[in-house]
């Protein structure tokens, strides 16, 4: 390693502007390379498409409320999930906590003044909207039908609705991802500061360098699998097309190969967040610092050999789904790994409950369950029953929502003093974390049972005994819909009225912690040199010291 | 003058670091390519496994001559390719511009004759489509939806490297490599010899394996 010779000279001290303070023209917005603004624009771009799409959901619980479909037409219907599906993979989920998270901390985090190629950084931001707009178009201009899913030969023959624009849309905002992962993979590798070794690493680190990988590797599979259907649609025959001796499954397989890994794009960041908050708010060592971190990688690996289990009712030869089904059992490995290491580290740690603690542990709990319910899925007798009702639906939107967004809200949380520069409101926090977490459970655990029971995912009507489960699924959208709306209310509040936020409000290990809030342009006024590992919390000092404030 | 372009960007600490982030930056990219044209490759293997007889028949059909020449053709500008980026390293600028630029002509000498090959094919009805020919052979059309999808990638590949390198020409030939500074024409380099790669497998799948057995 030679980074650690010094051929600047450090800024002087206190004379750079923060990063928010650096420019306050469009220009200086749209054109900048600082990893940190870029953050900011893709926290902006996301909010915007997830709430699009969480519009959709709401028409859909909507029309859910009663068994008939009196709200909307079945095609209707159609282009509501799949612009719900569409829109929350690939414009809010699979970019969220990398894209903003990820992009603001990971220079900090490893003590370098920025990521190693700041300008791609800026195009995948230009890639992102492109695609965004792209399938915005789609949307506009009357919708997509196919499901997020795609299947030939629905997708390449049968549609009569905007499917190129949409997989453009998607190709293009795909390649912005790659863009994102190649750039943290290499930030990770030669940015580090003097001192950060590998072992070293924040877990946040570890996580999203497994998530890059997968990114890197597997979206040119999702390239090329929309490419070749793009083709068939607009050529009028292709190599999915029976007519001509090609084979719809293969479709399947090759998309499935991207998108089960792309569940791990999804998941593997929030896992990020909850390693920083988890000792943070215990005042204490992760237990099990390099199973965690190993767990990672293991959970990238493994997740590109159980694509098969999504197609278990599409006719693989028995030994093909057992062999599926088998490996698909052991993701549940390193993923059980972390739960237990981070259940490990709150035994016996000084726990206080803020905002960012009730997310993550509110994440635990809904991962555990949404893992859990995998397991019914990778067992190939119990998916035959499963397949394509709503017990899919529920166990996949416990990772997702359960996962992903109650991550993504955790480290909004916890960084939002260090991004803005200001306190949120804790109490309301509180009280939002709270909120999400009963309304999301209200939502989805009734759909467990209504899988079970088997009602079907993708029909705007349904069997009337169906509908008291409905109806509590809805009101529990409604009270979901509150627990997100609180927290834009009062983010947006606290950047005007908030208390002004320290370095370190939580008295955090992380380097980011070490440098004022909101950072400098460079981050750090002097390169920092890093003598010790990431988690150097301590419980009974904490604990003493809480004694002596109490008398 | 030509030591002023090296400087470095901010978020280095020293032209090592930054020509090896850049390096490995390529790499990673190349793998994503490499799975990008992992997804058609592996469909044409399992729909050779499948329909054997009729790729075999198919394949015969393939213009065995342009596709050698083509596969001469790429080789020899891998070759040129690595002589311009010894040029660079070693400082002979003129060489530089030289190679880069025989290396585009080579470049597109190979578009020309799969011009050529395509064209014929056209004349020959091995199009896949309505007025798609082959006696004998029923999932010949696959076969050519391969052979269309696979060089057409490829060839925008070529495309793409045609339209890299002549930015390297053009700036090679404004004196802005040195021996300390080349990384853009090394990496352009990494990047023609994967395209020339793909060929390295392109050919034997499509003209050759099936043409004996």
């Amino acid at each position: 390693m030679n980074i650690i010779e010094e051929t600047h000279p450090p800024p002087p001290a206190k004379l750079e502007p923060d990063y928010l303070e650096a420019g306050h023209t469009v220009r200086s917005w749209l054109l900048t390379t600082d990893h940190k603004r870029i953050g900011l624009l893709y926290l902006f771009s996301i909010i915007f498409f997830f709430f699009i799409a969480a519009v959709a959901a709401g028409i859909m619980r909507l029309e859910l409320l009663t068994p008939k479909g009196d709200l909307v037409l079945s095609e209707t219907y159609s282009k509501l999930f799949t612009l719900h599906g569409v829109i929350m993979v690939w414009f809010f989920l699979i970019p969220s906590i990398p894209t903003v998270l990820g992009n603001f901390l990971i220079p900090m985090m490893i003590g370098a003044r920025d990521v190693a190629f700041p300008k791609l950084n800026l195009l995948s931001w230009y890639l992102f909207m492109a695609g965004g707009m792209f399938a915005l178009y789609a949307i506009i201009a009357g919708g997509v039908d196919t499901g997020w899913t795609f299947y030939t030969p629905y997708s390449s023959r049968y549609s009569n609705s905007h499917v190129i624009e949409m997989a453009t849309g998607i190709f293009l905002s795909g390649f912005g991802s790659i863009l994102t992962g190649l750039n943290f993979i290499i930030t990770v590798h030669k940015m580090r500061a003097p001192g950060m070794t590998w072992f070293r690493l924040p877990l946040f680190i570890w996580s999203h360098y497994a998530t890059s990988l997968i990114l890197v590797l597997a979206t040119p599979v999702l390239a090329i699998t929309l490419l070749l259907m793009a083709l068939e649609r607009i050529w009028g025959i292709g190599i999915f097309d029976p007519r001509i001796g090609g084979d719809p499954v293969l479709f399947q397989h090759l998309f499935w190969f991207y998108s089960h890994p792309a569940v791990y794009i999804m998941v593997l960041p929030s896992m990020a967040v909850i390693s920083e908050l988890i000792p943070c708010f215990s005042r204490k060592q992760i237990f099990g610092y390099k199973f965690i971190a190993f767990a990672s990688l293991a959970i990238a690996f493994l997740g590109f050999l159980v694509w098969g289990h999504h197609m278990f009712v599409a006719g693989p030869s028995v030994y093909a789904g057992l062999v599926f089904s088998l490996l698909s059992f052991l993701v549940a490995i390193p993923s059980a790994i972390k739960v237990f290491n981070w259940t490990a580290t709150l035994h016996r740690g000084s726990i206080s409950f803020e905002t960012p603690m009730l997310y993550a542990l509110g994440f635990i709990g809904l991962f555990s369950l949404g893992g859990l319910t995998g397991l019914f899925l990778a067992a190939l007798g119990a998916d035959v029953h499963l397949t394509d009702t709503y017990f899919i639906i529920a166990h996949f939107h416990y990772i997702m929502v359960g996962g992903t967004v109650l991550g993504f809200m955790g480290g909004m949380h916890f960084w939002w003093p260090k991004i803005t520069g200001r306190m949120y409101p804790e109490k309301m926090g509180q009280l939002a974390a709270l909120v999400t977490f009963i309304g999301f459970n209200l939502t989805f655990f009734p759909q467990f049972i209504l899988g079970y029971l088997g009602m079907p995912r993708r029909y705007h009507a349904y069997a009337p005994e169906y509908q008291v489960y409905n109806v509590l699924s809805t009101a529990g959208a409604s009270i979901l819909a509150v627990g997100y709306i609180l927290p834009v209310i009062y983010f947006i509040w606290s950047l005007h009225k908030g208390k002004k936020a320290p370095a370190n409000p939580w008295n955090a290990t992380g380097l980011e912690w070490q440098t004022p809030s909101p950072p400098p342009v460079h981050n750090f006024y002097e390169t920092p040199l890093v003598v010790k590992g990431p988690y150097d919390y301590s419980p009974e000092e904490e604990e003493r010291k809480l004694e002596e404030r109490h008398g | 003058m030509a030591e002023a372009t090296n400087a470095i960007a901010e978020q280095f600490d020293s032209s090592e670091q930054q020509h090896e982030s850049a390096w490995l930056g390529l790499w990673a990219f190349l793998a994503t390519e490499v799975l990008f044209f992992g997804g058609v490759f592996l469909g044409y293997i399992v729909y050779r496994h499948v329909y054997y007889e009729s790729f075999v028949l198919a394949s015969r059909t393939t213009n065995l001559v342009y596709g050698t020449v083509n596969t001469a053709v790429l080789l020899t500008s891998s070759l040129t390719m690595a002589l311009a980026v010894h040029a660079a390293q070693v400082g002979k600028n003129k060489n530089l511009v030289r190679f880069l630029i025989l290396t585009i002509l080579l470049a597109i000498t190979f578009m020309g004759v799969k011009g050529v090959e395509y064209y014929e094919h056209y004349k020959d009805h091995q199009i896949p489509g309505p007025s798609f020919v082959l006696k004998g052979a029923p999932e010949g059309e696959l076969f050519y939806y391969f052979y269309f999808t696979m060089t057409g990638l490829h060839a925008l590949h070529v495309v793409i490297g045609i339209g890299l390198l002549s930015v390297m020409a053009l700036l090679a030939a404004r004196r802005r490599f040195n021996p300390a500074y080349y990384t853009p024409v090394e990496l352009s380099g990494l990047y023609w010899h994967f395209v020339d790669i793909v060929w390295i497998f392109l050919y034997p799948l499509i003209y050759l394996i099936s043409r004996h057995s």
